[in-house]
């Protein structure tokens, strides 16, 4: 195991490193000079300018810069945001509990209706309703969920009046954040009126981002259910007369869920994806909004500073994911 | 999200005369409803898109300021002049949506061709040399899979400045690695076959061994990623349009349209709904197809 480990993570750190260079270079195509950029309409002296490029390194080859940047990365400094001229990292962090806590509860709904629905129709293999959920979780997985989004607003929050169309929380509410979770934060506080503002705030925006992890997990527990439960173990276990619950429960499931486990890993970065279009659409104050702002700006430290970070976190859950697979699967450990 | 299935191949008894494998082919896909229902729809939009000029009632561009935001003809205030209503300045939806369709195969298409020939040279380079090529062909393929894809197209475009070309060209950057992965996989499990070696010994190169003999091989595999890659090509470059960095206004495109038209959502159902579900039935078709095609051309995957 403990091979298995250091193999994975000798993996890892090339990887990293590849993306800070890709995000590095990608900044660096970009047409025009940064600190004239910085400056702005007005025009600068062109001596402050020479002083400027000199302050930043921007005189150095570029492979000194790319140390320098490395260095400053090192040190957990990656930059100030040309508009609000805040750190990076602080705006990353104090944004980024918003994500999460959508990511979370997409996910988890995609689980809850998913996972159900995609062993049901494996039992019910070639029934209606396994065609059912197989049509819908095709047209789920097709959905282009800028539009799913409008489309739930029009119905629930203009139709029917039942959700709120944008936001977090309602204005009236101001909680201190203190894990940044706002269902968690209104619970410390005792607010029900909070909490119950900051649920239905995020309702929609949860059916919209589990809209493809949910299609997504139904398929593959169907099919990973299908091919566990034709193994001989099955039918012994059904030979001896344990009750059908059991078997699919017990027997069937923990061997099905296997290959389940691995594809809710590889979501993440699916859910990233999505967080970008469903807190656009719904002014979700989280990472995704504050990226496509960003680009709207030109705020390149932003760009460059949150897709570093966001591949880090994406990497990391990978990482996470395979290790808890190895353990989970001792086969797994060996054959790569 | 494709499952690799390693069965080892299993034996099947021969029927006395093997029925020529395109017409195998044509049975099993037919089988498949929502693989022929798929097809259908691919094939009436590629008739939309090919006749637009003539199809459509009116010019997807022209504006009408007699007639702004107008319903669909079953609602009271609609008319058969517009049977799908107009937008905000007045432009024919259903022109638009019809136009629309030529720009969404359009880049459908050339994003797949594009990504499946840069991917496939590069995954057959990768699948031949092996060493140091491969390790950096695939490491450089690792890097852009870790970055979301819609965040990658997004860096892409935001250097590239926003636009049709430059969203088409971001996709098919960021749908590559696939199409590389699956050609150097399918390569390393084709050279050490007999029919390669007997080339070898026959004295083919370098070049004809990777084109002539392995390539057709590994042809299934990159067929059924394509197919599905059209979907996923049409569905981002969709998004990147909604996103304001895609295709720009006035062009037709089905994003871009929903971009323009979502601050409508309250007044006119219509300019909202339309364009997207027509993003939602061309992309469930090429799922449809795809998952036909790989039902029928890939006979290990078959349950």
């Amino acid at each position: 195991m403990l091979r298995f480990v250091f193999t994975r993570l000798s993996l890892v750190v090339p990887t990293f490193i590849g993306i800070t260079l890709l995000v590095f270079v990608l900044i660096r195509l970009i047409p025009g000079d940064p600190i004239e950029t910085m400056a702005g309409e007005r025009g600068i002296d062109p001596a402050r300018l020479a002083q400027l490029r000199k302050d930043y390194g921007f005189d150095q080859p570029v492979l000194v810069q790319y140390g320098f940047y490395l260095s400053r990365l090192a040190h957990g400094d990656l930059g100030r945001s040309i508009v609000t001229h805040e750190p990076v990292i602080a705006e990353f962090q104090s944004l980024f509990p918003a994500t999460v806590e959508l990511s979370i509860c997409a996910i988890l709904f995609a689980l809850c209706v998913g996972l159900p629905a995609g062993i049901i129709a494996a039992i019910r293999r070639n029934s209606i309703f396994d065609h059912g959920v197989m049509g819908i979780s095709l047209t789920g997985y097709s959905m282009p969920i800028f539009w799913w989004g409008l489309l739930l607003i029009l119905l629930f929050s203009v139709q029917l009046g039942w959700t709120p169309v944008s936001g977090r929380i309602a204005v009236q509410y101001y909680i201190e954040p203190v894990t940044g979770f706002l269902l968690i934060d209104t619970l410390l506080d005792g607010d029900v009126g909070a909490f119950r503002s900051a649920l239905s705030h995020l309702i929609l925006p949860t059916i919209v981002l589990g809209t493809v992890p949910l299609a997504v997990i139904a398929r593959m527990t169907r099919s990973a259910m299908l091919e566990v439960l034709g193994e001989d173990y099955i039918r012994t276990a059904r030979a001896k007369g344990l009750p059908p619950f059991r078997v699919i429960a017990i027997h069937a499931l923990r061997n099905a869920l296997i290959p389940v486990v691995t594809v809710i890993g590889l979501q993440v970065g699916v859910l990233f994806t999505g967080a970008i279009l469903t807190e656009t659409i719904f002014s979700w104050p989280g990472v995704g909004k504050w990226l496509i702002e960003g680009i709207n700006r030109r705020d390149y430290p932003v760009l460059q500073g949150g897709t570093l970070l966001i591949g880090a976190i994406v990497m990391s859950v990978n990482l996470l994911v395979d290790l808890a697979y190895g353990l989970i699967n001792p086969r797994i450990r060996y054959t790569r | 999200m494709s499952v690799e299935n390693i069965q080892p191949p299993i034996a099947v008894a021969q029927p006395d005369t093997p029925p020529s494998p395109s017409l195998e082919f044509w049975q099993d896909f037919r089988k498949n409803a929502g693989a022929v229902a798929g097809l259908v729809v691919i094939a009436v939009l590629i008739l939309l898109a090919l006749s637009a000029d003539i199809v459509a009632p009116h010019s997807p561009v022209l504006t009408n300021n007699a007639a702004f935001l107008k319903p669909p003809f079953w609602q009271q205030s609609g008319s058969l002049a517009y049977p799908l209503g107009t937008d905000a300045i007045g432009r024919d939806i259903l022109s638009r949506l019809i136009h629309g369709a030529r720009l969404s195969l359009l880049i459908g298409i050339a994003v797949v061709a594009l990504s499946v020939i840069a991917g496939t040279i590069l995954g057959l380079i990768a699948g031949f040399f092996r060493g140091v090529t491969e390790i950096a062909i695939m490491r450089l393929m690792d890097i852009t899979l870790t970055l979301p894809s819609l965040l990658l197209a997004i860096v892409i475009v935001a250097i590239l400045g926003p636009g049709l070309m430059n969203a088409m060209l971001a996709v098919a950057i960021v749908l590559l690695p696939h199409y590389v992965r699956i050609a150097r996989a399918a390569v390393i499990s084709e050279v050490s076959k007999d029919y390669v070696i007997a080339a070898k010994v026959a004295g083919a190169g370098r070049f004809r061994l990777m084109f002539k003999e392995v390539l057709p091989n590994c042809a299934a595999p990159l067929i059924v990623q394509a197919t599905l890659g059209i979907s996923t090509a049409i569905l981002d470059a969709a998004a990147l349009g909604f996103l304001g960095l895609g295709a720009q206004p006035p062009l037709p495109e089905w994003g871009t349209m929903l971009a323009d038209a979502r601050e409508f959502v309250l007044r006119a159902w219509w300019v909202v709904t339309l364009p997207g579900l027509a993003i939602l039935i061309t992309v469930l078709a090429f799922n449809l197809l795809g998952d036909g095609l790989r039902d029928a051309l890939d006979p290990k995957l078959k349950r």
